[in-house]
């Protein structure tokens, strides 16, 4: 039999088979490269029903009746449930992540189309479908409020009269970093620039829609969801609260994910219909959104709109940023975010340079589009963050006629100022920027390629050369800092050590593809010696994993990584301790050497770490005081952040003709501290930078004045091939966090939150012979047009 | 999964035969061929047929590519992929290669066909606007024979065609003519997308003038277009830039382009203009 694992050709860096940290191919590939993954949608029950749930066609409406009558008389229907026959259970209004409540099922009124308004319960999927269009609604329709600009406005229609005494469409304000000190930079400052910043609604888009299978135990009361989550024991915890349901009696698990990128972080309706469906059925109750109703209904991402400022000295010392966001959170305030970050950690706005001052000023608001705002591979919100600070730095250039790499550089905070205390407060925790950002310029030939843009210029071709340089603050929590709903956010890690060597290490977070079971298992390889092969990676299913709050936010390597290592460390110690007696030595007389503890002085003495395992798990004596096994568990509260930054260089080609714009190049040099598995960092970076692409020139969830969603399928919201994309360079520099037990950082979202302004950047600088300084995204021909006729329009 | 509404379905083995289903079945039957656009119309319920009636067994019978002296035949179920790799069409009409290039992804071209890109009828199909422009004419067969139109005539609106509920598309026929030869130019927001705006064109030369033209447009209006002001400029006179321009001018004066989800219909106007004169340079460049 071929094996998977072998050595590809053209794999010359390739360790191969470390133990420990280096390129290796994942452990789960196999599975997946055969067809074997097995996905919520693979779960098959003994009989098992179909639920499917019926949407609103319009964006603002009174239910004034529901007839489900023809549904019921379906012959393959088991029950059809509505509104309010939640009402009657307490289960039509659910909590939110970030505070709010959202409808199960619509009660009184539908508030975005899509929203959830009944579901039926058939023998197939088929039949839930078709009983679908027996129920029949009356909905009596409102004006609705789809311009965010206009939400606020006396007189504007209320969309949230479910909350009591709410009579307009705000959500809430936030403030962060020093108005009056930014104020007065900006009053003194030489040069000041302004620009309007739209970054556009945009779905995660995952390959598998979310969905589950719900199976309630009539008999014992103990419900399994098998469910698409990024956090399964959050998850649990919160059905628990929801649903009145008893936590040790909920086990959810969540198998192999086909993508998530921050949509399968909430607790969407369809679950909860689910769980209500196994209930009053008695039989498990699967539910599959359909690729329509992921793109219409769950959580969508970013859809800021910003005024960005920068003030600086006429040679190019940046001197403060503010901002004024007005923020739309759609129907429900679904956030997924840390309680206390209502704008996630768009606070990092500073970007990457030591400024004197900075504010940001922000008003989120209700409209009649679908909820969420999730952290799509964003990192809470950096993602915005990052937009904004470098487009307004690449506008600063502009005005000042300045190169905007040399403006980057002279502004950067630099390496003796690390730990870096930011104008809004968070703790940048280790940097060394300028290294990376010279990197990326000399893999780019960045001298040249401007020498050969101002030939090309001369003749009349559009060559854009974009840059972006972004600090991202990944890793959450520390608990007292961040939690959701109460829930901290530090990560538990078991791992056990069997007789004969072997491993097995439990985790909380889940893996959407990262490659989790190839990263863990060569974390704990490198701090006990265990061939990453000998490592059993457990999770995504309370039941069998320790507490923790998930993945997202690049939170995976930094926070549960941490516990692999210290829970690798903790066996190691006891193993120490084993090692002695077995060597007849004193502990302080053991040397470790990757593997095996050796005498001092003396290496053939020694014992593996499989010697050892089997003593402790034998019949011999152990050192007095030890108990047998060779087990650990921990549960690690990140003491900071962590912050990886990067250095992106995009060039662009736009036909003058046609305004296509064609990416030629793109490099991208990220520093992620210590890296595990430099082959799964560049596919994480691959994808981000992938993603970027699609964000800067063509995704974009619109809606029409009616509010009827116009991205409802991936014929109209499309996402990038491979055809629309270069061959990535990538490159890298290490600066290690000082806080973490690795000194690891994080990679997940790097790209996704650093390519989308290199590529606006470059668009807008092949524009410049047009006099061009912003254009929004999505870049699509039509709008790049529109921007070399100089009357470039936000998308919303 | 998005699961379209319960139907039946048919096999035909023969176009007799599925013609005569259809005679029997009426308007709640609709034939399918590669599917890719019918079957995804089915799972969002956009179409609702009650029947039916796969012809693919018909490819035998109707996926012939002849490339004659005087004419080129193509039956209705040829496939995207064979009118791509079909080097003699490619000889004679270049544009057909242009425009499978740049027609959906390799799975769509293995299985969509010919007739059904032309009986879809929709105003941003590159075949059809490909059919225009070497003014093809459509055979459409019914229980009482054979009919012959013309695409003017074969399309009558957005998704509506001349075809008859109980007939089925056949053959397409083009005329030979010396001198000529045809490109296609189209833009697209992503690979695999319908046109923002695609142009097609077609000259024939004699003795270094312009002896006939023919532009074809896609998704500047309710069917894809024919521009007869644009021949008829063209139609005696040399090959210029001059010449293209006034060309670009008349086929973007003479389309109807709506904004929408692609682009502003001004953008779609000035695409019409571009690749206008992108397509007829290059027909010209290649006589």
């Amino acid at each position: 039999m071929t094996t998977v694992d072998e050595r590809p050709a053209g794999f010359e860096n390739n360790d191969h088979k470390p133990v420990g940290h280096g390129r290796m191919l994942r452990k789960e590939d196999p599975r997946f490269i055969r067809g074997k993954g097995r996905y919520v949608d693979d779960v098959q029950l003994p009989g098992m029903l179909h639920c499917a749930i019926l949407r609103s066609p319009v964006a603002h409406a009174r239910i004034v009746s529901i007839d489900t009558t023809a549904a019921e008389a379906h012959p393959k229907v088991k029950a059809v449930v509505t509104g309010a026959a939640l009402t009657e259970l307490g289960l039509a209004w659910m909590p939110t992540l970030s505070g709010d409540v959202q409808a199960v099922l619509a009660t009184d009124k539908v508030r975005f189309q899509g929203q959830e308004v009944a579901f039926v319960v058939a023998e197939d999927r088929y039949a839930a479908r078709d009983a679908l269009e027996l129920i029949d609604v009356e909905y009596d329709v409102l004006d609705p409020v789809i311009d965010v600009r206009r939400a606020l406005e006396p007189g504007a229609p209320v969309i949230r009269d479910d909350l009591d005494g709410k009579t307009d469409n705000h959500i809430f304000d936030w403030e962060t970093g020093d108005e009056a000190a930014t104020e007065a930079v900006f009053a003194s400052a030489d040069v000041v620039v302004s620009e309007d910043i739209v970054y556009p609604r945009v779905h995660p888009a995952p390959m598998e829609t979310c969905g589950c299978v719900a199976d309630y135990d009539r008999i014992d009361g103990r419900l399994t969801l098998w469910s698409t989550s990024q956090a399964p024991h959050a998850h649990r915890t919160l059905y628990a609260i929801v649903a009145g349901l008893p936590e040790h009696k909920i086990r959810v698990i969540s198998p192999d994910i086909g993508g998530g990128f921050g949509g399968k972080v909430p607790i969407y309706p369809g679950y909860v219909c689910a769980i209500v469906g196994s209930i009053v059925t008695g039989k498990p109750v699967k539910w599959m959104e359909d690729r329509s109703e992921n793109l219409t209904s769950t959580g969508f991402a970013r859809d800021y709109i910003m005024r960005g400022e920068i003030a600086a000295t006429r040679d190019g010392k940046i001197l403060a940023v503010r901002t004024n966001v007005l923020a739309d959170h759609g129907a429900f305030n679904g956030v997924a975010a840390p309680v206390k970050y209502p704008a996630g950690f768009f606070g990092v706005f500073t970007g990457s340079y030591d400024l004197q001052a900075a504010h940001c000023k922000m008003t989120a608001v209700y409209t009649n589009k679908a909820p969420g705002g999730v952290a799509y591979a964003c990192s809470f919100r950096i993602t915005e963050a990052v937009y904004l600070i470098e487009r307004i730095v690449d506008c600063l250039a502009y005005e000042l006629q300045m190169d905007p790499v040399e403006l980057r550089i002279k502004n950067f905070i630099q390496p003796d100022q690390f730990p870096y205390r930011t104008k809004t407060g968070w703790l940048y925790d280790s940097g060394d920027y300028e290294p990376t950002m010279r990197k990326a310029l000399e893999i780019a030939g960045y001298d040249e390629l401007r020498r050969e843009q101002a030939e090309r210029r001369a003749c009349g071709e559009l060559m854009g050369i974009g840059v972006s340089f972004f600090t991202e603050a990944v890793g959450a929590g520390p608990r007292k800092d961040m939690d959701i709903l109460g829930l901290g956010m530090a990560d538990g890690c078991e791992l056990r050590v069997h007789p004969t060597g072997k491993a097995v290490v439990r985790l909380s977070v889940q893996t959407q593809g990262q490659g989790h079971e190839t990263t863990f298992a060569q974390i704990v390889a490198e701090e006990i010696g265990i061939p990453p092969a000998d490592i059993d990676v457990v999770h995504g299913d309370t039941d069998q994993t320790p507490f923790g709050l998930g993945t997202y936010g690049s939170r995976s390597t930094p926070v549960s990584g941490a516990a692999a290592a210290l829970v690798a460390r903790k066996v190691r110690d006891k193993a120490r301790l084993i090692a002695s007696a077995m060597l007849e030595v004193s502990v302080a007389d053991l040397e470790w050497q990757k593997g095996a503890f050796h005498v001092k002085g003396d290496p053939a003495k020694s014992v593996t770490i499989q010697e050892i395992a089997m003593r402790a798990h034998g019949a011999g004596d152990l050192p007095e005081g030890v108990e047998g096994g060779l087990e650990a568990q921990i549960c690690y509260n990140p003491e900071n952040l962590t912050y990886p930054h990067g250095a992106y260089i995009c060039v662009v080609d736009i036909d003058p003709g046609t305004a296509q714009v064609k990416v030629r190049r793109f490099v991208a040099v990220d520093d992620c501290g210590t890296r595990i598995n430099p082959m799964i960092i560049e596919g994480q970076v691959h994808r981000g930078l992938t993603d970027g692409v699609g964000m800067a020139l063509m995704e974009m969830i619109a809606f029409d004045e009616d509010g009827n969603c116009l991205g409802g399928s991936l014929m109209d919201y499309l996402i990038p091939t491979a055809l629309e994309v270069p061959d990535w360079e990538t490159g890298f520099t290490v600066t290690p966090s000082p806080h973490h037990p690795i000194g690891a950082k994080g990679v997940g979202e790097s790209a996704t939150v650093g390519s989308p302004p290199a590529i606006v950047n470059a668009v807008v600088d092949a524009l410049k012979p047009f006099g061009i300084r912003h254009a929004d995204m999505p870049l699509t021909p039509s709008r790049v047009w529109d921007a070399m006729r100089g009357v470039p329009r936000p998308p919303v | 999964m998005q699961v379209p509404a319960p139907v039946e379905y048919e096999r035909a083995t023969s176009v007799e035969h599925a013609i005569g289903l259809l005679e029997r079945l009426g308007g709640s039957a609709r034939l399918v061929a590669g599917g890719h656009s019918l079957l995804p119309m089915m799972k969002l319920r956009l179409a609702g047929p009650e029947y039916l009636i796969d012809i693919n067994d018909l490819h035998g019978e109707l996926g012939y590519v002849d490339v004659g002296a005087a004419e080129v035949r193509i039956g209705a179920m040829a496939r995207h992929r064979e009118l791509l790799e079909s080097d003699p069409l490619a000889e004679v009409f270049p544009i057909f290669r242009d425009a499978e290039r740049v027609i959906a992804d390799p799975v769509v071209r293995n299985r969509g066909t010919l007739g059904g890109s032309l009986c879809q009828a929709d105003p941003s199909e590159d075949l059809s606007a490909v059919c225009t422009t070497l003014g093809a004419s459509c055979v459409i067969r019914g229980g009482a024979g054979e009919r012959v139109v013309t695409m003017e005539e074969f399309h009558r609106g957005p998704y509506e065609t001349a075809v008859g509920d109980a007939e089925m598309l056949v053959e397409i026929r083009i005329p030979v003519r010396p001198g000529g030869s045809s490109a296609y130019e189209k833009v697209e927001r992503r690979a695999g997308d319908w046109a923002i705006v695609s142009a097609g064109a077609a000259v024939w030369l004699d003795g270094g003038v312009i002896a006939d033209a023919r532009v074809g447009l896609a998704a500047v209006g309710p069917n894809t277009t024919g521009l007869p002001a644009v021949s008829a400029a063209l139609r005696g006179r040399e090959p210029s830039e001059e010449l293209y321009e006034r060309a670009g001018v008349l086929a973007a004066e003479s389309c109807s382009p709506v904004t929408d989800m692609r682009g502003s219909a001004d953008y779609k106007r000035h695409l019409a203009k571009e690749l206008t004169k992108r397509a007829l340079r290059r027909s010209v460049e290649r006589v």
